[in-house]
């Protein structure tokens, strides 16, 4: 198991062994794909999937950091079928360092994958960062990072707009709402979810893909993790396509005209309380 | 009974409007309701929670004003009072605020939590909510001890349901995580509506032209007491700042009434709007994606039509 006292006793001022970064990234459909449900709660999985846009900006981030700190390695970590190898090679061409892929036969909750991922991080070494998205855009949980931060009992802030990087802390800028800010400052280890305000991913060149394929990708099936099953679940038990009933109706005329009828019409049959 | 609680939101010291539809979706008349917030201060919220049917509501108070500043105490704090009066259903707005505090609460519980619920069944403890860039509703249902759900703002018509409300006081004696620090706190544009919460949202895209003329929505927010929104193009030509993205990667948004001006109808768009109750689209182009799924559609140049509309409900007032 996880001894968290070696853990703590690292010290984290004296960096002499290289900083770990730990990047984790989830293999997702382009937003663009049409989704079709082929089983009562399973899609058809035959459609492009991409790096979620959020990690991308966590990836974005740890290659960042290291090119400010000579020794830094950073390690792309990916939980999900054997198709998710493509978003770690995604991840490797922006310039992680090497990928690490938990192989599992379903897409699992995020309660499993939190586990998954902090199993996978502490039997590969020490965190002195984790980054990830603050969500995936399948299935907009938000949730992740919090768990893993928690699995690691570790601090962690999401919606993160800045990273500045101290001796053995990070302050961070989260965002609130109407525009404000959060500074916060959070001892190392830790984990960040990262906001698309951030920075902009770079696009991997062709040299950079090539690159690429020589970096090393760890495989290890989830149930070689010996991890411990959880009591709680989030199971999907059935998926129906969205279908917004829309009136469709084309409002003519001259301007003037036809900006009465809409006002008409949005205060009488829409109910809408246009004050 | 088993007891349910609903935590609440507030905005410049008063209760998020949206907030009363997360106590229809908790009401049940089979259990007992406790509405938790934060401070002293929030005693006086009986009177605008009893119509409701909140039973008890709790306001929960630390040594310091400041110490619920700092997100992992406040996550705390709520664990603590959930502990304290054997609550293990949990419902908040899905917020921005709500996105930070519930997975954190979830997390140290190793409970259930889904975001963006739009239905919530307690009974067989199942919710729905949107998945795949709101393409498909999917199904959920949630096993634990605890049950966490966050509410899509707006989504839930609120209904009254009067009880009598009883004020309870939890103190709040835990210390702060040493290891997270809150070193300053930015509050955002005061009066300013947050898109995720917005009852009407007035958006522009590439449409727009430039930064300048997101002015004409303004103005035209104003008198609608509205918020604006604006799609990628806007955002990433550096018109407007991102926390006015609607969409994939902005904010999602379920207002009663949005108003997409020049904007096309991305798919990545309607990831953030879909569930509007009413959609208007203004655009040139009347084959835009937007128009074929809108309620209303006004096939014109918005820089016209924009002053029309704004200055026809001024003449309304
Ligand atoms: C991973 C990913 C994530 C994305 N996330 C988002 C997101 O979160 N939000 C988002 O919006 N997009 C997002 N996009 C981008 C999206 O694909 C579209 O490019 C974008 O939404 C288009 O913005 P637009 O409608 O303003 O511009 P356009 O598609 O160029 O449309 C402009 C419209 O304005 C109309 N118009 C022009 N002049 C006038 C006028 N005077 N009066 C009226 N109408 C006029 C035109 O007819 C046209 O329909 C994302 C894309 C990807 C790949």
């Amino acid at each position: 198991m996880f001894d968290a006292a070696l853990f703590y006793l690292r010290p984290h001022v004296i960096i002499t062994d290289p900083m770990n970064i730990y990047v984790c990234v989830k293999h997702v459909p382009d937003s663009a794909a049409t989704i079709r449900i082929v089983e009562p709660n399973q899609i058809d999985e035959n459609i492009t999937f991409l790096l979620n846009p959020y990690d991308e900006n966590a990836v974005e981030a740890a290659v960042q950091l290291k090119a400010d700190s000579d020794d830094t390695d950073v390690i792309a970590v990916t939980v999900g079928k054997p198709a998710a190898i493509d978003t770690l090679k995604s991840a490797l061409a922006m310039g992680a360092d090497r990928g690490i892929h938990v192989v599992t036969g379903y897409w699992p909750d995020s309660i499993v994958t939190a586990r998954a991922l902090q199993a996978a991080i502490i039997k590969d070494g020490l965190p002195d960062l984790i980054l990830t998205g603050k969500a995936a855009i399948d299935s907009d949980g938000y949730q992740t990072q919090f768990r893993l931060a928690a699995a690691l009992d570790i601090p962690v802030a999401t919606h993160v707009g800045s990273i500045a990087r101290n001796d053995n802390s990070v302050t961070v800028t989260c965002g609130l709402e109407a525009g404000g800010e959060q500074v916060i400052r959070m001892r190392m280890p830790c984990v960040i979810g990262t906001a698309k305000t951030l920075n902009t991913p770079r696009y991997p060149t062709l040299p950079d893909i090539i690159k690429a394929r020589k970096k090393e990708i760890r495989e290890v099936s989830i149930d070689h993790l010996a991890i411990e099953p959880p009591d709680s679940r989030m199971e999907i038990i059935a998926l129906k396509s969205a279908v917004q009933k829309r009136r469709k109706q084309m409002i003519a005329g001259s301007i003037e005209e036809s900006v009465t009828e809409l006002i008409r019409r949005l205060k009488g049959e829409a109910r809408i309380p246009l004050s | 009974m088993e007891k349910i609680a609903i935590l609440i939101e507030t905005r410049q010291g008063e209760i998020k409007p949206s907030l009363y539809g997360v106590i229809t979706a908790a009401q049940d008349a089979e259990h007992e309701l406790l509405a938790l917030a934060f401070g002293a201060d929030t005693a006086r919220f009986a009177d605008q929670l009893k119509p409701y049917g909140i039973h008890h509501l709790v306001t929960i108070t630390a040594p310091s004003a400041r110490s619920f500043s700092n997100p992992d105490n406040r996550a705390r704090a709520i664990i603590r009072a959930m502990d304290h009066f054997d609550i293990r259903t949990l419902f908040a707005l899905t917020s921005l605020a709500g996105k930070d505090l519930l997975p954190r609460i979830a997390a140290r519980l190793d409970a259930p939590l889904v975001m963006d619920c739009l239905a919530v069944n307690l009974v067989d403890s199942t919710v729905e909510k949107p998945q795949f860039s709101e393409k498909t509703i999917a199904t959920i249902r949630v096993t634990g001890h605890h049950r966490i759900f966050g509410i899509r703002p707006n989504m839930i018509e609120p209904k009254t349901m009067p009880v009598e409300t009883e004020t309870v006081v939890f103190n709040y004696q835990g210390t702060a995580d040493d290891r997270l620090e809150v070193v300053e706190t930015r509050q955002g544009k005061s009066g300013a509506i947050d898109l995720s919460e917005a009852e009407i949202i007035i958006s522009g895209g590439r449409g727009m032209k430039n930064g300048e003329n997101f002015q004409i929505l303004q103005e035209c927010a104003q008198v609608m007491g509205a918020a604006v929104g604006a799609s990628r193009v806007a955002v990433d030509n550096g018109w407007v700042p991102h926390s006015m993205q609607v969409g994939q990667t902005g904010t999602t948004v379920c207002p009663k009434l949005y108003i997409a001006c020049g904007i096309s109808g991305s798919i990545q768009h309607f990831a953030g709007m879909k569930t509007a109750g009413t959609i208007v689209c203004i655009n040139t182009d009347p084959d835009a994606a937007m128009m074929q799924q809108c309620d209303y559609g006004i096939a014109g140049d918005l820089f016209k039509i924009i002053p029309a509309l704004t200055r026809q409900l001024k003449a309304h007032r």
